[in-house]
């Protein structure tokens, strides 16, 4: 039985306890994303204050591992500058695209550490990054440090 | 449905498929309900692959040693076979990269109509033409039309699905009219199991002047199909849902309209005479298969045919209902599974379906769902399984498909539903 592995109870109380969840106002940026393969999206704002993350918020359809992983996305990037949510970002992804081999930080990922069971399953991978690219895609779409 | 024949010998049968003994994800015994996405090979197929790779390998239709010949002939003769596996003769059959390359000739022969010359008039579209198509198509029938109506002008319309999961016919007369030059649709759903009926849309299509195009890459492999006596100008199927290599598909058209499309693709192959500045071309089926085609593939779909007939394929037929009509009967017993497509009517049975059942989980996501299944050994398709406008109106983002062929049994029907109580657990909802 492997399914523990995958889906630990971080993920599951993420996915039935979201954190952040709703799309509110003001925001600098939105992003819509789509895992063309299943269908799962996420509709994604960041709001900036300087160069902090004020706020993330969002909304979406998709499976526990997306709905988790954008839920602890929120939880790693809000309150933080925008250089340091990008590493963290990139930590996440490195993480992700391991296939398993990469140890992860938990002083970086915190709750994101979870998701290493889900990085030995590629063809989940992509929904474990959706709210991510969302994330990339709106501070991008800010006009400003990403 | 009675059975009019001996039942399959499923265990006998499932010694041909050497991928079927294998385990998976630590040791589970391989439950494979994904055929509707890729068939399995039986070993009759594997061996025919080898032996003409060993034995006879040569570029076709070119050269004129010992090799060339004999590889030309068994190219040949799998076209022989598998046009009389569908009722029609081997000059009406195009062999494609896949079924969707099959669509696409089309499609692109269409396009090409407009400056094709005088032969190719009736394939000429243009704005005030439609081309009519269904809610319930696989993307491989719906976007190389969005495609074709953007490049020449014509219009895209479409039937729309009932909440059971049949084709609303009930505006055929209003949908499909003078305007329309084709209607394209699927014979069976890969989604929802239901088989249109074909002689309806064919018989409004024909009344109107419009060419048909049918999909039958999930009816050629689980049923007896006779596209001649279906009546209808184009279908496509594909090598390797029916127990063929992939990298093969079947374009059927019948003789007079290959005859008077222009090419898709052009270069060798397909020519009759070339000069440096313009060229005529081959007779079909030649015409639509430039380049060297693939060959070893079309040897090991003629095996695959070879071997359906050899089992029958009404018996795959009522196999497969009988498995389906387990799966449905099983999965409405389980509260919180919706099947989507039709279900058992009250004398437990269903007409017009096939073994390809989809449903959804009340908070389970299908994602999920499949990962659970998968750690048991049962391999199924999760997703909107290239067919997002019918889940949009369905109103579910994504459903879990398992679809069946000749390998499966009672057993594998079992795990499923096995498998879908554990996700139901696992995820808390039971």
């Amino acid at each position: 039985m492997q399914l523990q592995q995958m889906y630990q109870e971080i993920i599951l109380d993420h996915y039935k306890n979201p954190h952040g969840r709703g799309l509110r106002e003001p925001y600098d940026a939105e992003s819509f994303q789509v895992n063309p393969t299943c269908g799962d999206e996420v509709t994604l704002r960041v709001r900036l204050a300087g160069d902090t993350v004020e706020d993330v918020s969002y909304e979406g359809q998709g499976c526990s591992i997306s709905q988790a992983s954008t839920s602890v996305l929120t939880d790693l990037v809000v309150g933080r500058g925008v250089a340091d949510a990008l590493s963290t970002m990139d930590a996440f992804v490195e993480l992700m695209q391991g296939r398993g081999q990469v140890e992860p930080d938990e002083d970086v990922l915190e709750d994101g550490i979870a998701f290493a069971g889900v990085a030995k399953y590629p063809a989940r991978v992509k929904c474990a990054l959706l709210g991510w690219m969302a994330f990339k895609d709106a501070l991008a779409r800010t006009g400003g440090q990403a | 449905m009675t059975a009019l024949t001996a039942p399959l010998d499923v265990a006998a049968l499932r010694a041909d498929f050497p991928i079927l003994g294998r385990t998976v994800r630590d040791g589970k015994r391989l439950v494979y309900l994904d055929s509707g996405a890729t068939s399995q090979r039986p070993r009759q197929v594997l061996d025919a692959e080898r032996e003409f790779l060993e034995r006879h390998n040569a570029a076709v239709h070119r050269g004129a040693h010992q090799l060339a010949e004999e590889a030309t002939d068994a190219y040949e003769s799998a076209r022989a076979r598998i046009a009389a596996f569908v009722g029609v003769t081997p000059d009406e059959v195009v062999f494609t990269k896949n079924a969707t390359e099959g669509i696409n000739l089309v499609a692109y022969a269409m396009g090409n109509a407009a400056t094709a010359g005088p032969e190719s008039a009736r394939f000429v579209l243009g704005p005030g033409d439609e081309i009519v198509v269904t809610e319930m198509e696989h993307h491989a029938n719906l976007v190389p039309w969005q495609q074709l109506a953007q490049r020449t002008g014509a219009t895209l319309r479409w039937f729309g699905v009932t909440d059971d999961g049949r084709l609303d016919l009930s505006d055929l007369d209003a949908l499909v009219t003078e305007r329309t030059r084709l209607v394209a649709f699927t014979h069976q759903s890969n989604v929802l199991g239901t088989v249109n009926p074909v002689a309806a849309l064919v018989a409004r299509a024909q009344a109107v002047g419009a060419l048909t195009v049918l999909d039958a890459c999930q009816s050629v492999p689980h049923a007896p199909v006779d596209l001649a006596a279906l009546g209808v100008d184009f279908a496509v199927f594909s090598g390797h849902k029916m127990l063929g290599p992939s990298g093969i598909g079947v374009l059927y058209g019948r003789r007079e309209l290959l005859g008077s499309m222009p090419p898709f693709l052009t270069g060798g192959s397909m020519i009759e005479m070339v000069e440096m500045a313009r060229s005529t071309f081959a007779p079909p089926p030649q015409r639509f298969e430039a380049g060297v085609p693939m060959t070893s593939q079309a040897v090991g779909l003629g095996a695959a045919v070879d071997y359906l007939n050899a089992v029958g394929m009404d018996r795959v037929a009522e196999h497969e209902h009988a498995l389906t009509v387990a799966a449905l009967a099983g999965l409405a017993e389980i509260p919180g599974v919706r099947v989507l497509g039709p279900g058992l009517d009250a004398a437990g049975d269903v007409a017009d379906r096939g073994g390809a059942v989809s449903f959804v989980i009340d908070g389970v996501h299908p994602h999920d769902a499949g990962q659970v299944l998968d750690d048991e050994g049962v391999a199924v398709r999760v997703g909107h399984h290239c067919a997002w406008p019918l889940h949009r109106r369905l109103a579910v983002p994504a459903s879990v498909r398992a679809s069946f062929y000749l390998y499966n049994d009672l057993g594998d029907i079992a795990a499923l539903l096995d498998g879908v109580r554990a996700a139901q657990r696992f995820f808390g909802v039971a």
